[in-house]
C-alpha cells in the first residue's frame, strides 16, 4: 500500500525536507489537489432522475443521482432540483437529508415477525410475510363481516379490520388501498388526513 | 490567478433558522453526526434557544447561531436574530500564514480548502483563526466518518470547491429556502448586498451593515447614515449583513489583524516548518494571499 | 407560489417559516417587494422572526380574534362592496325562524338537547314559491355545499333511468335577495349582528391580544384589500386541530369574502397541508367517509340503499356536481371493470357502508374495547399520536399488526415499549415490512396546491424493501386467488374487482424487482378510460366532462381526469424546462383540468372586466366571447358563458346559475358568509372556548362547541373545565428539524443532533412561579398522563391578561418517542380524544396541564435510553 503524503511528511521531518520541498513545492501541490478533488468529483457519470421531497407537502423538487458500479444503481446524492418552480432547487434541512433517509445503516431490508407472546423479532422472507399477511387479513375479515344490520340493512362490513396512513404514499398506493380493503368490507380505513 | 474570486453573502435579515445549510453541508460532503451517544442518552440539549450544535467544529462546517432579544415587555425589543455562520475564507487567512504544510492552501476560486493528507496535525492554524472555525478531528476516520475525516487533522468549511471546480455553487447556499445564504462572483455579492442594505434601510432598518467588507469603500452605493459596514482581515469571501454589533453574533468587534502578531509562538513553528518546505512554497501562499486581496475583476 | 403577489400576508394557525420552510421563500418574496407579513400566533417563532408585526394570541380563540376582524370590517363599511353583494350570499334571505347564538346565548335555533344535534331547517333559505321541501335533520355523512335532497323512492335499479329527468325534479326555486342588504334577514344583516359584540375590547379579553395590535392587524389587511390589492391568509394545523376546526377557517372565509379576497391572485386561503401527499391521500382518499373524488361512502345512515337512491341523495342539482352519476359510476367501473354492468347497478351493492364515525379517534376507542382484530399501518405511527397511552394500550388488544415503514417504529415496537413490564402477556403477531422510499418507486405525489408531480424509480429499494404499491397490488392478486372458487355473495367484491397492473417487460427489464406493479396503469386508471377490457383496447380521457354515466367510461377518481390525457401524455411529470411563469401550468399538474387558482372567475367584476389592471387575471374577451387567463392558468368557469348570462331556472348544474356567480361548485354560485348546509354545529362560526380551557366563555353562558365529539372513558379522562387543577394552556407542535413522530428524522443523524431532546417553551414569568430554570426537567400533566421535557424559559412566551386574569401558555412539539437515535418522552401521552363535529379532527392546539419542575427524565425515558440505538 502506497504511504500517503501526510504519513510520508509525518515521517520524514525535518531530515527529508528535499523530498517534501520537490514532492510538494509550489505550484504542483495545488494542481495535484485540484486533479485528485476532479478525478473524486463524487457526481462524475450519475445519472439525475428528477423526484419529490417526501416530508411536508410543498412539494419541493428534488434530484436523485444515482450510478451503477455493476450492482444496481445507488443512489450516491439528492439535492435540490433548480428546474421546480415550487423550490427553485432549494430544500429546508429535512428535505436536504433525503438521502440519509434512504441510505441508512439503521434502514430495515427484511421482514421481521413477533410471534405472540414473544420478546424478539424474527427474520421472515418476504413470500412468507406475504403469506402471513393475507391469512391474518382474510381469516380476520370473515370472523368480523357482517353483511346485513340487525334492521335488515344490507353493509357488507368488516367490523375488525383498521388500515391506517398512506400521506406519505403515492395517489397510486392511496387508491390501491382504498380499492382492497374496501373490496375486502373494510371501511376503517383512515390516514394522516385525518388528523 | 486567472479564475473569478468566489464567495457567499449571508444577509441575515432573511436567514429563518432553519439549518438546511447544515444539513446540505453535511449531506454534500457526508460528514457525520458530531455525538450519537450524547443525543441518544439525552447530553446533546444546550438549553440555548433553537440552538443543540454550539458551535463550528470538524464536522459541522456550518452552524446556526441563534439570539433571543426581547425585552421584559416584549414590547421595547422583540426579535429573534439567526445567523448561519461557516469559515469566512478570508482574505488575509491566518490559518494559511500558520500552516507548516501547505495543507491549508487558497484554492483559484479565492478559498481556503485543506489538503487533509498533508496536514500534520499541528494545530496552529486552530489558534490563528480570529473566528474559531477550524476545529481538531481527533475521533473518526474515514470509514466512520465519512471521505473528509483524516483522525488526526483538522477540518472545516471547504467551499465546496469540488462543486465550484465542476461549476456548481456551495450545497448550503443552493439549499437556503430564502436565499440568506448567495454563492456567487465576489463583485456580484458586494453588489447584492450594497442594493440590500440599501432597501433595508429604506424600510427603516438602519441597524443592518456589512461586516467583511467596507462597501463604500469598495465603491458601491450604499446608505451613509445609519449602521456603518466593518471591514476585517483585508476582506471576507464569506461576508455578512448583519442587524446588530458584531459582537451579538460572536464575531470581533474590531479587525482582529494577521495571527502572527498575537500567536508568535505558533507563527514561528510556522516558519520553521516552511523552512522545511522550501521558500516557494512560502512565496506561493503570500502571493495568493495578495491575490485575493485584490480587486477581483480580473478574467 | 401565488403568496408572491399578495400585498398583506396573515399567518394564524400556521407557522410556515417553520413547517413549510421552502415555501415560506414566496411569502419572503412578496416581503421584498412591499407586502406587509403578520403572524398571529402563541408563541413568537421563526416565522414571526421574519414578519412585520407579530401578534399574540391565546390558543383556541381564533374565531374571537377573526370574528373581530369581520366585526371591524362591517362595523366601519370597509368591506369590498361589489364583491360582496355580487359573489357572495350577503344578500340572501334566510329563514325568519333562524335565531343566533347572540339571541340563543351560544346555540343556534334547532337545537335538541337530548340528542345533542342540531335541526337545520330554520338555517335554510328563504326561496321563492313554491316552498322548498322542509331539510331532513343532518347526518354527520352530510357534506359541505350539499343541499339536501327530496327523498328518493327506494328499491329502484339504475336501469333506464334518464339521470337528467330524475335531476330536473330536484331542482329548487331560486333563493329570496334583497341587494340593498337592509333587509334584516339577509345574511349581510345576520352576520352583522352576530359578530357585533366581537369588538378589540372583547378580543382583548378573549385572546389576550393587546387592543392596539389587533387594531394594527385590523388596518393592515383592509388596508391592502380592494380591487387594486390583495391578501391571503395562511394556516395549517394551528387551525384545524380544534373541537371548531372547520368553523375556524370558514371565519377566515368570510373575512376574505367581505375583503373580495378570494379567486384572486395574491388572495386565498392557503392551507399549508403537512405532509408529501396528505392531498392526494384526502382526494384519492384512504378516508373512511370518502371514496376517491369527495364521493361520499355509502352509509347504512342515510338513503343510500341503492346505487339510484346513492345518486340521487349525493347529486346536487343546482352546481357543477349535477355529474355525479357519471363519476360514481364510472369509478364502479374502473373498481369491476367488465363485472359491472347496468343490470347488477355496477356492483354498488358489493361495496361495504359505513354504520357510524369510523375514524381515527373512535377506531382506538373500538380497539380498546377489542373489537379492532388486525391493523394495517402504511407509514403512520399512532403510538406516540393522541393520547397515546391509550392508542398503545389499545394496540395490545390486536391479533395482528402489520407496520410498513422504513425503521423500527414505535408503533412496530409497541410491545416493548418502555411502560411494557410484561411482553409474554401482549398477544399481538406483528409483522414489520420494510418499505421504499419515494426515489426507489415511481408514481404521483399531490401537494399542498393541489399539484400532482410524477417521480420515477431512481434505484432498486434495498432487500426485501418494496413500495407500498407492490404490498396491495400482490396482497389483492393472493386475495383474489383466496377467495376465487366462493360462491358467496360477500365475496363478490373482492372476486370481481380489477387489478390490471401488470408491469411492462421494458419498464422492469433493468430492475432487480421484477414483479413491481404498474404505477402508470394505475395512475391511468384513476385518470380513466374509455372502458375496453384490456389495456391495449383502452383509449385514455383528456377531462371529466367526457365521463359517462352509462357504464361506457372508468374513472378511479374524477376529480384527477386529465392527467394523463393519452397513453403518451403524463401531466404530472416534473419536466425540465417547463418552468414556465409563476402558475407554471406545464410543471405538474393541478387538479381539476390544471386549475391553479380556484373560483378564478371573482377576479373580474360581475361585467367580466378585471377589478384593477394590477390584479387581472381571469377576465371576459368580449370580442372573442370566451373567457382568458393573464397566466396561462385554467378558467374555472363554463368559458363561453357570458358574464351577463341569466340564470335558467329550469338548469341543471352551472346552468342554474348566472354568469356572474364564480362559486360553481356551490349550490347557488355564491361564495358563502352563511352555510345554510354542511355543517353539524352552526351556519356561522362563533366563539367556543377548547374543550379544556382556563377560563369560561366571555360571550355566551355556553362554554364549548355543544355538538364538540367526546369519548368519555377510561383511560381518557379531561381536565376539569376552567378548573384549577390544570390552569396552563399548552399546545402541541412541529419543529423544522423533525417531521411528525419523528421515523422520517430521528434515525437520520443529521438531523437528530440538530433538536436532540424534547423540550417545553415557557415564560420567564411562568417559570419562576414553579421555580424552574432554564434547561432544566420538567414534568407536564394532564388527567391522562405525563411526559417529562427539558425546559426552554423564553420570552418568544408570554403570560396572557384576560381581562386581569393571568393565563400562562405553554408549548411543547411532538416528534419524539422510544425508538431511534433520538429519544425522548411522549408529548402524546397529555393529549385527549376530542374532536371536531363535522371532520372528527382532535383538539391538539389547545387544552390544559399543569407543570412542575422534575429531578430528571421520567423512568420511561431512562428505559427507552438504556436500549442501545
Amino acid at each position: 500500500m502506497a504511504v500517503t503524503r501526510r504519513q510520508l511528511l509525518k515521517m520524514t521531518g525535518i531530515g527529508s525536507a528535499g523530498v517534501a520541498a520537490t514532492s510538494f513545492g509550489a505550484l504542483g501541490f495545488d494542481l495535484a489537489f485540484a486533479e485528485d478533488r476532479a478525478a473524486k468529483y463524487k457526481l462524475e457519470g450519475v445519472t439525475a432522475t428528477p423526484s419529490i421531497c417526501p416530508y411536508c407537502a410543498v412539494g419541493c423538487g428534488t434530484l436523485v443521482q444515482t450510478r451503477d458500479d455493476g450492482k444496481g444503481r445507488q443512489i450516491i446524492n439528492i439535492e435540490g432540483n433548480p428546474d421546480s418552480p415550487i423550490s427553485t432547487g432549494s430544500l429546508c434541512p429535512k428535505g436536504a437529508a433525503t438521502f440519509q433517509l434512504a441510505m441508512n445503516p439503521k434502514r430495515l431490508q427484511q421482514v421481521q415477525r413477533r410471534a405472540p407472546g414473544s420478546d424478539k423479532w424474527e427474520t421472515m422472507s418476504l413470500d412468507a410475510a406475504m403469506a402471513r399477511v393475507t391469512e391474518l387479513v382474510a381469516t380476520s375479515r370473515d370472523a368480523t363481516f357482517v353483511e346485513r344490520t340487525a334492521d335488515g340493512k344490507l353493509i357488507n362490513q368488516t367490523t375488525g379490520i383498521f388500515a391506517l396512513g398512506g400521506a406519505t404514499n403515492d395517489n397510486e398506493e392511496n387508491y390501491l388501498i382504498a380499492k382492497v380493503m374496501r373490496m375486502m368490507g373494510v371501511v376503517r380505513i383512515e390516514n394522516q388526513a385525518r388528523i | 490567478m486567472t479564475a473569478t474570486q468566489k464567495g457567499m453573502f449571508v444577509d441575515t435579515s432573511i436567514c429563518t433558522g432553519c439549518k438546511a445549510c447544515q444539513v446540505a453541508c453535511k449531506e454534500w460532503n457526508q460528514l457525520p453526526m458530531e455525538d450519537q451517544e450524547a443525543v441518544h442518552l439525552g447530553n446533546a440539549f444546550l438549553a440555548d434557544s433553537y440552538d443543540n450544535t454550539g458551535h463550528l467544529s470538524a464536522t459541522n462546517w456550518r452552524h446556526v447561531k441563534f439570539m433571543e432579544q426581547f425585552s421584559d415587555d416584549r414590547r421595547t425589543q422583540s426579535r429573534w436574530l439567526m445567523m448561519s455562520d461557516s469559515c469566512k475564507h478570508c482574505v488575509d487567512a491566518g490559518c494559511l500564514e500558520v500552516c507548516p504544510t501547505g495543507a491549508l492552501f487558497r484554492t483559484d476560486f479565492g478559498a481556503v480548502d485543506i489538503h487533509n493528507d498533508v496536514c500534520i496535525g499541528c494545530r496552529y492554524c486552530v489558534g490563528a483563526c480570529p473566528f474559531g472555525v477550524i476545529s481538531f478531528n481527533d475521533k473518526f476516520d474515514g470509514t466512520t466518518g465519512g471521505p473528509h475525516m483524516v483522525k488526526g487533522t483538522v477540518n472545516k468549511c471547504v467551499l465546496c470547491s469540488d462543486r465550484v471546480a465542476n461549476g456548481l455553487g456551495t450545497a448550503c447556499a443552493k439549499a437556503c429556502p430564502t436565499s440568506s445564504i448567495t454563492f456567487g462572483n465576489l463583485d456580484d455579492l458586494k453588489r447584492l448586498a450594497a442594493s440590500r442594505i440599501q432597501a433595508l434601510h429604506a424600510r427603516g432598518q438602519t441597524d443592518a451593515y456589512v461586516y467583511g467588507w467596507d462597501l463604500k469603500a469598495e465603491g458601491y452605493d450604499r446608505p451613509s447614515d445609519g449602521a456603518q459596514d466593518l471591514k476585517v482581515v483585508g476582506g471576507l469571501n464569506v461576508f455578512y449583513l448583519l442587524l446588530d454589533k458584531p459582537g451579538v453574533y460572536g464575531l470581533p468587534a474590531h479587525d482582529p489583524g494577521l495571527p502572527q502578531k498575537n500567536i508568535l509562538p505558533n507563527a514561528g513553528g510556522a516558519l520553521l516548518m516552511a523552512g522545511v518546505l522550501g521558500i516557494a512554497g512560502v512565496a506561493s501562499f503570500r502571493k495568493r494571499r495578495m491575490d485575493a486581496a485584490a480587486p477581483a475583476a480580473v478574467e | 407560489m401565488d403568496l408572491q403577489h399578495s400585498d398583506f400576508i396573515v399567518f394564524m394557525g400556521s407557522n410556515m417559516a417553520e413547517c413549510h420552510p421552502v415555501g415560506f421563500k414566496w411569502p419572503m418574496k412578496a416581503k421584498a417587494k412591499g407586502a406587509t407579513l403578520v403572524h398571529v400566533d402563541p408563541r413568537f417563532t421563526r416565522t414571526s422572526a421574519m414578519c412585520d408585526l407579530y401578534v399574540p394570541i391565546r390558543s383556541g380563540t381564533d374565531i374571537a380574534f377573526l370574528g373581530g376582524l369581520a366585526n371591524y370590517i362591517l362595523s366601519n363599511d370597509k368591506y369590498f362592496k361589489d364583491y360582496v353583494v355580487n359573489f357572495t350570499n350577503a344578500p340572501t334571505l334566510i329563514n325568519a325562524g333562524f335565531k343566533d347564538t347572540e339571541d340563543n346565548d351560544g346555540f343556534f335555533s334547532g337545537w335538541d338537547a337530548a340528542k345533542k344535534t342540531y335541526d337545520r331547517a330554520t338555517w335554510q333559505y328563504q326561496r321563492n314559491a313554491p316552498p322548498p321541501a322542509p331539510a331532513p335533520t343532518g347526518t354527520a355523512e352530510q357534506h359541505e355545499g350539499q343541499e339536501p335532497a327530496p327523498k328518493p323512492v327506494a328499491g329502484q335499479s339504475v336501469k333506464g333511468v334518464n339521470w337528467g329527468t330524475e335531476i330536473a325534479k330536484l331542482l329548487p326555486t331560486f333563493p329570496k335577495e334583497d341587494r340593498t342588504l337592509q333587509d334584516p334577514q339577509t345574511v349581510f344583516q345576520i352576520l352583522k349582528r352576530h359578530y357585533a359584540r366581537y369588538t378589540p375590547e372583547m378580543v382583548e379579553k378573549i385572546c389576550g391580544t393587546p387592543k392596539d395590535l389587533f387594531l394594527k392587524v385590523a388596518d393592515i389587511i383592509t388596508s391592502n384589500s380592494g380591487p387594486d390589492k390583495t391578501g391571503a391568509f395562511v394556516y395549517a394545523v394551528g387551525w384545524t386541530q380544534h373541537t371548531y376546526g372547520v368553523q375556524l377557517i370558514r371565519t377566515a372565509g368570510i373575512v376574505q369574502l367581505l375583503l373580495g379576497n378570494i379567486g384572486r391572485p395574491g388572495g386565498g386561503i392557503m392551507a399549508l397541508r403537512g405532509h408529501a401527499s396528505i392531498q392526494g391521500s384526502t382526494d384519492i382518499a384512504s378516508l373512511y367517509n370518502l371514496h376517491p373524488g369527495y364521493l361520499n361512502t355509502p352509509s347504512a345512515n342515510t338513503t343510500h340503499d341503492t346505487l339510484k337512491n346513492y345518486i340521487l341523495t349525493e347529486t346536487q342539482p343546482t352546481s357543477f356536481w349535477s355529474n355525479t352519476p357519471a363519476y360514481v359510476i364510472s369509478q364502479l367501473k374502473a373498481w369491476f371493470g367488465a363485472n359491472a354492468t347496468v343490470d347488477n347497478d355496477y356492483g354498488y351493492d358489493w361495496l361495504p357502508k359505513i354504520t357510524a364515525d369510523h375514524s381515527h379517534l373512535p377506531v382506538f376507542v373500538e380497539m380498546m374495547d377489542g373489537k379492532i382484530k388486525g391493523m394495517i399501518l402504511t407509514g403512520q405511527n399512532p403510538a406516540t399520536s393522541i393520547n397515546a397511552g391509550f392508542t398503545r394500550k389499545a394496540m395490545r388488544n390486536l391479533d395482528w399488526l402489520i407496520v410498513r415503514d422504513f425503521y423500527e417504529t414505535e408503533s412496530a415496537a409497541f410491545w416493548k415499549a418502555p411502560d411494557v413490564d410484561d411482553s409474554s402477556a401482549i398477544k399481538t403477531e406483528v409483522i414489520l415490512m420494510p418499505a421504499a422510499h419515494v426515489a426507489e418507486k415511481d408514481g404521483t405525489m399531490t401537494q399542498t396546491q393541489r399539484t400532482l408531480q410524477w417521480h420515477d424509480k431512481a434505484a432498486d429499494p434495498p432487500g426485501d424493501s418494496r413500495g407500498d404499491l407492490w404490498f396491495w397490488w400482490h396482497l389483492g392478486l393472493r386475495l383474489k386467488e383466496r377467495y376465487a372458487s366462493s360462491t358467496a355473495t360477500r365475496d363478490l367484491g373482492i372476486k370481481n374487482m380489477t387489478l390490471d397492473y401488470d408491469p411492462e417487460p421494458a419498464d422492469v427489464a433493468n430492475w432487480r424487482i421484477k414483479d413491481e406493479p404498474a404505477a402508470k396503469k394505475v395512475l391511468w386508471e384513476i385518470n380513466g378510460f374509455n372502458y375496453a377490457k384490456d389495456w391495449k383496447d383502452r383509449t385514455l380521457l383528456s377531462t371529466f366532462t367526457l365521463l359517462k354515466d352509462d357504464g361506457t367510461t372508468a374513472a378511479g377518481a374524477w376529480i384527477y381526469t386529465g392527467v394523463t390525457p393519452d397513453k403518451n401524455t403524463n401531466r404530472a411529470a416534473m419536466t425540465s424546462g417547463k418552468n414556465d411563469g409563476w402558475v407554471s401550468p406545464n410543471w405538474g399538474w393541478a387538479w381539476p383540468a390544471n386549475r391553479h387558482q380556484l373560483y378564478n372567475r371573482a377576479s373580474a367584476d360581475p361585467a367580466g372586466n378585471p377589478w384593477s389592471d394590477r390584479k387581472k387575471y381571469t377576465y371576459w374577451d368580449a370580442t372573442a366571447k370566451t373567457w382568458k387567463n393573464v397566466a396561462g392558468d385554467s378558467i374555472d368557469f363554463t368559458a363561453t358563458k357570458a358574464p351577463d348570462t341569466k340564470p335558467n331556472p329550469t338548469g341543471i348544474g352551472v346552468a342554474f346559475q348566472s354568469g356572474s356567480d364564480p362559486f360553481i361548485l356551490k349550490t347557488d354560485g355564491k361564495g358563502w358568509l352563511f352555510a345554510p348546509v354542511g355543517l353539524s354545529d352552526g351556519p356561522l362560526p362563533t366563539h367556543y372556548e377548547p374543550w379544556e380551557s382556563p377560563v369560561n366563555n366571555a360571550l355566551y353562558k355556553q362554554d364549548r362547541n355543544p355538538v364538540t365529539k367526546v369519548w368519555d372513558v377510561a383511560g381518557n379522562k379531561y381536565n376539569t373545565f376552567a378548573g384549577t387543577d390544570f390552569p396552563i394552556v399548552i399546545s402541541t407542535y412541529r419543529l423544522t428539524e423533525h417531521h411528525l413522530s419523528g421515523v422520517m428524522t430521528r434515525w437520520l443523524p443529521w438531523l437528530a443532533e440538530l433538536m436532540p431532546e424534547l423540550f417545553i417553551e415557557m415564560s420567564p414569568e411562568l417559570a419562576t412561579e414553579k421555580g424552574i430554570k432554564n434547561g432544566d426537567w420538567v414534568k407536564v400533566s394532564t388527567s391522562r398522563s405525563a411526559a417529562t421535557a427539558r425546559a426552554l424559559v423564553t420570552r418568544r412566551l408570554r403570560p396572557f391578561n384576560l381581562g386581569g386574569k393571568t393565563v400562562h401558555q405553554v408549548g411543547m412539539p411532538f416528534h419524539w418517542g422510544y425508538m431511534g437515535i433520538a429519544v425522548g418522552d411522549v408529548t402524546n401521552n397529555t393529549s385527549a380524544l376530542v374532536a371536531d363535529p363535522n371532520v372528527s379532527i382532535h383538539e391538539g392546539k389547545a387544552f390544559t396541564c399543569n407543570i412542575e419542575k422534575a429531578t430528571g427524565p421520567s423512568d420511561f425515558l431512562q428505559r427507552a435510553r438504556k436500549v442501545p440505538v
